[in-house]
């Protein structure tokens, strides 16, 4: 269980890493998202996993309960993902609307690039 | 005014300040309030310069007077040898303290601080013309005047620090006043370098200061002579702490910002550039003599530099033409003197120093207030082109005669006590076994200085009246010379009765700066009898009388010598320090954000990687669990859906379709892993995040081309690859490994019902435990929200707006866009899904789901109306701005945090109960679920106010229909069949 959320996790990072080093606008928000899934997913892990003991307290027996404060922090994390990629979209489309390219480098430094 | 508390004033003995218990003090006024005053009545001139220039001006003056009566009512503890201190605590665990502390030397610095400062505000309430903003210019003072009194009563060095930074700042501001002039704005620019750069050095300084003690406390500090002497590190922090006060006071070579700050308006340069700013220099060698000076690096460094600023400065400033630059270098190599004499290490050098930084401040401050008149009435401070301006201006021509020969050290004013003693202690100065370099060095400086002090008076207002003056002088009204002839008579008073005036403030200052030690014998008086200083002062003043005769032969010489013009300089070094950075800068910075990205992740990696290769890893602890078909199907599929994403990402819409798939597999992840809180949010984010991006797709290209090299593709690959490694080994390892540390979990989840009355301990840490952390997080995604708000409104109102009311869609728009069956299913949705978003609002505490997941779902329940009926129709029923439900949110939350100060808690403890209402369930009340309000509200308000931005990018004349479901039967007869045809068409 540990290997296949450890290899999601990996599988996640590096195709987010790779769209983030695209050079348009849209992949890196594609990027931003599998990444925020991977590092989400990463700090929740921290906890250790757990099956079938969610941290919701039972008042008429002893049974036991996996982290709640990893979840806790994921859990805001989340929704100010959520924030952080509103924004990038708006500034991806604000950007690509009054410049019509959605290029994400500066056009002088880009010719140089391109000898890479 | 007359607040006081036991904790914010306190006396104690001046001497062995450790020793003697603390007293609870008698009525003082806090030191706290006359530090802040300056800062508070600040805002009074800016906005009172509405209701004219008269009420500015006296905003301000009445703040620097107020500050002033505090001040002096804490005069007589003082002058009885008490310390009035008052401290707060700050930031402790800096070492950073707002303590103040009231000695002789602050008294007598702040009192020329608020005294001058309220002359200068007189004075350029007449001098600033009617274009210039008043309620800037005090405003500014005020802070400046603020920052200052901060200086000389802060006993704490790293508060002292701060309060040095905000001099510098606000004389950048008063420097660069007139704002239209080049000359302003170069000279504050370069005050601001020279004097800022000065500051750095002595933060450096002070913070060795402060290791080698163990304490910022200035009172600590000083007792600590012998540890501070001893220390290697005692030089380099003198070298550093020098360089910050020969910066501010502008001693060689630093000397130049000076004059060019003389751009500055009058009552500036007059306040600033003779009794303050440059005076904090002087103040600090001062504040730190007692432990600093008596060592041969003290003596070498600070007397030298203040021996050769005083004959350069003094040499420089005859041979000036301009009124003000002449007074500029005049301060220059006053300001030398006395930092001479603070080097001599001597204590009634000491003494001599203290009484000619009172004696300068009142005739130079004079000086430049006359220099003020002349310019403003005259229009010109060219000395070339003036003359005889005794017959017309006589009382201007009396107070300049006067502070001009006080600064050429004649009887019986006060520059001449002063001067006399500053004479005598050099006699007695060995500089390298030389016994006659100083005297005869001094003696120059004097002989130049008596010289320039003459000129002042025979070149501008002696000889014969002119007719070609540029303007018609005369005298001023009242207000303009009513400050500088105070300074006058204060002039004369101390040179006759200096015992009587100024002799306590003299004696209790110069306490201060020789460190409590006893008095050395000194007299305040004009006869001391035929004494070597005496014929030096007689020589200084005939020499003076004969140079001055010669000043055309010598003014000739002086500009064939060749000499270094410190502005070419400066400017060639900021040129420099300019280029190599932008060098540097465009290098690195280049613009290609993607090559950023790259290295930092690169750079990330290898980190990573040093630390795994260098470090050691335990072995593995825990048990991993069993891998069932479950998980590995869900597995398989979110790797099949990122692996597609990589292969089809130029395709942006099937993209967005994988990404959905891999959102469904981490919910339903976390779900399985005993997060039902974090897979309901997840599962809520994922609807919402999936139709913003719809929503941009909309107005963006929908490929992605090709615009990558094949190498490019191998090094990004190369890198991603890495990362991943990287980011699932680490947390591979980890799972595997039990914690290191004792972890702080448990105590949530032994308190959680115990402590915040709930049993869903992640709804109970981000309500209550926690309950700071969230009310930051709702505060930030408000402000996401606002900022996308705050983008649409702009990108709408340029030329972009055009070009979107007249594009053409990607795709052939939906023949129905509002079909009849989502539009009624989505209506008789909405109550139901509101009434969801309310059950899993109130069950939160308890059972999974919470504010969070609650405003998420009724975000959802709204989203569908504007989906299935369209943003028109959804607008007009809505009945509240999404920016209030964010405001009312994060003030509910706030107003539950506060609500805790009522019953003497911190901020945000939470509190609960439990009710019994039969024949209901007994159930359970909590303060949190305000909190939880809160919450709700700004995640409902910023995710629509978010989406609802962006829907306003697609509105386009005539593709709103007016009815999204045209069924209404109050309506008319049915629309004709043609006006059917034309709807569908749109």
């Amino acid at each position: 269980m540990e290997a296949l959320f450890a290899s999601a996790v990996g599988v996640l990072t590096a195709a987010g890493i790779f769209l983030i080093l695209r050079r348009r606008t849209f992949p890196v928000i594609l990027g931003l998202s599998l990444l925020t899934y991977a590092v989400n997913a990463f700090l929740f892990a921290t906890g250790r996993l757990a099956l079938n003991a969610p941290p919701v307290l039972n008042k008429y027996k002893e049974v036991a309960y996996t982290d709640p404060l990893p979840q806790a922090l994921v859990l805001t994390a989340i929704v100010i993902s959520f924030g952080m990629t509103a924004v990038i979209v708006m500034i991806a489309l604000s950007a690509y609307l009054s410049s019509k390219t959605d290029h994400i480098d500066l056009p002088l430094a880009e010719e140089a690039g391109e000898d890479e | 005014m007359q607040t006081c508390n036991s904790w914010t004033a306190r006396k104690i003995s001046l001497l062995r300040l450790h020793h003697l218990p603390v007293k609870p003090g008698v009525l003082l006024v806090s030191l706290f309030l006359i530090a802040a005053l300056p800062f508070l009545g600040a805002v009074f001139p800016a906005l009172l310069i509405r209701a004219g220039r008269n009420a500015a001006a006296s905003a301000a003056g009445l703040t620097s007077f107020l500050a002033l009566v505090g001040l002096l009512i804490n005069a007589p503890a003082v002058m009885r040898g008490e310390l009035v201190t008052a401290r707060f605590d700050w930031i402790p665990l800096l070492g950073l303290n707002t303590n103040f502390m009231l000695d002789g030397l602050g008294l007598l610095f702040a009192s020329l601080i608020l005294g001058i400062g309220l002359l200068i505000i007189l004075y350029a309430r007449f001098y600033l013309s009617r274009e210039d903003p008043m309620g800037q210019f005090y405003t500014y003072l005020l802070l400046f005047q603020g920052a200052m009194v901060g200086i000389v009563l802060s006993d704490n060095i790293l508060l002292l620090l701060i309060f040095w930074e905000l001099t510098s700042l606000s004389s950048f501001l008063l420097i660069g006043y007139w704002k239209h002039l080049p000359a302003g704005r170069q000279g504050a620019r370069m005050a601001l370098a020279v004097t800022g750069s000065g500051g750095l050095a002595m933060i450096g300084g002070m913070l060795i200061l402060g290791n080698i003690v163990g304490s910022y406390d200035l009172s600590v500090i000083l007792q600590n002579k012998e540890l501070i002497q001893a220390s290697p590190f005692y030089l380099p922090a003198l070298i550093l702490i020098l360089l910050g006060c020969f910066t501010k006071s502008a001693q060689f070579p630093f000397h130049f910002w000076l004059p060019h700050a003389m751009a500055a308006p009058t009552p500036v340069s007059a306040y600033l550039h003779s009794a303050t700013m440059v005076k904090a220099g002087l103040f600090l060698m001062a504040r730190m003599w007692p432990v600093l000076a008596g060592t041969p690096e003290w003596f070498y460094i600070v007397a030298t530099t203040g021996l050769v600023t005083m004959v350069i400065g003094a040499a420089i400033a005859l041979f000036k033409d301009d009124l003000k630059a002449l007074l500029a270098f005049s301060t220059v190599s006053h300001l030398g003197l006395i930092t001479m004499l603070l080097g001599f290490g001597t204590k009634i050098a000491a003494v001599a120093a203290v009484f000619h930084i009172i004696n300068h401040a009142t005739f130079k401050a004079a000086l430049f207030m006359t220099a003020g008149i002349v310019d403003h009435e005259a229009h010109t401070r060219d000395i070339k082109r003036l003359g005889g301006l005794r017959h017309l201006m006589p009382v201007t021509f009396t107070i300049a005669l006067i502070a001009a020969l006080s600064m050429a050290g004649l009887p019986p004013l006060n520059g001449f006590l002063s001067k006399e003693m500053m004479l005598e202690e050099t006699v007695h100065t060995v500089w390298n076994h030389s016994h006659l370099l100083v005297p005869g060095l001094a003696l120059i400086g004097a002989l130049f200085s008596a010289a320039y002090s003459f000129r002042y008076i025979a070149h501008v207002f002696l000889g014969p009246k002119r007719d070609d003056y540029p303007a018609h002088p005369h005298d001023p009204g009242v207000g303009m010379w009513l400050a500088p002839a105070f300074l006058v008579v204060l002039v004369v008073a101390i040179g006759f009765f200096s015992k009587a005036i100024v002799g306590p403030l003299v004696a209790i200052a110069s306490t201060a700066v020789i460190g409590g030690d006893k008095l050395p014998y000194y007299s305040l008086k004009l006869w001391h009898g035929f004494t070597p200083a005496l014929y030096m002062s007689i020589a200084a003043t005939i020499g003076g009388l004969i140079l001055l005769a010669l000043h055309r032969h010598a003014e000739r010489l002086w500009n064939a010598a060749p000499r270094p013009e410190a502005k070419v300089i400066f400017d060639a070094v900021i040129g420099a320090a300019t280029w190599a950075s932008r060098t540097l800068s465009d290098t690195l910075h280049n613009g290609v954000i993607s090559r950023y990205a790259a290295i930092m992740v690169a750079f990330t990696v290898g980190l990573g990687y040093y630390a795994y290769s260098t470090g050691t890893i335990s072995v593995p602890t825990r048990v991993p669990l069993p891998a069932t078909i479950i998980p590995i199907i869900g597995w398989i599929c979110l790797v099949g859906a990122t692996v597609a994403i990589m292969y089809f990402h130029r395709n942006r819409l099937l993209s967005l379709v994988l990404i959905g798939v891999v959102g469904l597999i981490v919910s339903m992840a976390f779900n399985y892993l005993s997060a039902p809180d974090l897979a309901l949010t997840q599962i809520s984010v994922e609807v919402v995040t999936m139709i913003l991006l719809l929503l941009s797709l909309n107005f963006m290209p929908t490929v992605t081309p090709v615009d990558s090299t094949n190498a490019r593709k191998v090094r990004d690959a190369v890198i991603s690859v890495f990362a991943g490694l990287g980011a699932g080994g680490l947390i591979y390892a980890l799972m595997l490994r039990d914690f290191a540390l004792p972890t702080i979990s448990d105590f949530h989840l032994a308190n959680s019902y115990k402590g915040g009355g709930g049993t869903n301990v992640v709804n109970v840490i981000l309500v209550d435990f926690r309950g700071f952390d969230t009310f930051g997080e709702i505060i930030v995604l408000g402000i996401a929200a606002l900022v996308i708000f705050a983008l649409t409104e702009s990108v709408l109102g340029t030329k972009v707006r055009a070009y979107l009311l007249n594009r053409k869609p990607h795709w052939p728009q939906s023949g129905d866009a509002h079909p009849l069956m989502m539009v009624v299913a989505t209506r008789v949705m909405m109550p139901i899904a509101l009434m969801v978003g309310a059950y899993i609002f109130f069950r939160g505490h308890n059972q999974p789901g919470g504010g969070f997941i609650a405003g998420l779902v009724v975000a959802i329940a709204y989203l569908m109306q504007y989906m299935a009926s369209g943003y028109t129709w959804a607008i007009e029923r809505q009945r509240f701005y999404y920016h209030g439900s964010i405001g009312w949110g994060v003030l509910i939350a706030a107003a539950t945090g506060v609500g805790a100060w009522f019953n003497e808690r911190p901020f945000l403890t939470s509190d609960f109960g439990y009710i019994h209402w039969p024949p209901l369930e007994e159930f359970e009340w909590a303060t949190a679920i305000l909190f939880d309000t809160g919450v709700f509200l700004a995640v409902l308000g910023a995710v629509m106010l978010a989406l609802d931005s962006l829907s306003r990018f697609a509105w386009q004349p005539g593709m709103v229909q007016e009815h999204a479901m045209d069924i209404n039967p109050q309506r008319d007869d049915p629309p004709e069949p043609e006006g059917e045809q034309e709807r569908e068409e749109a």
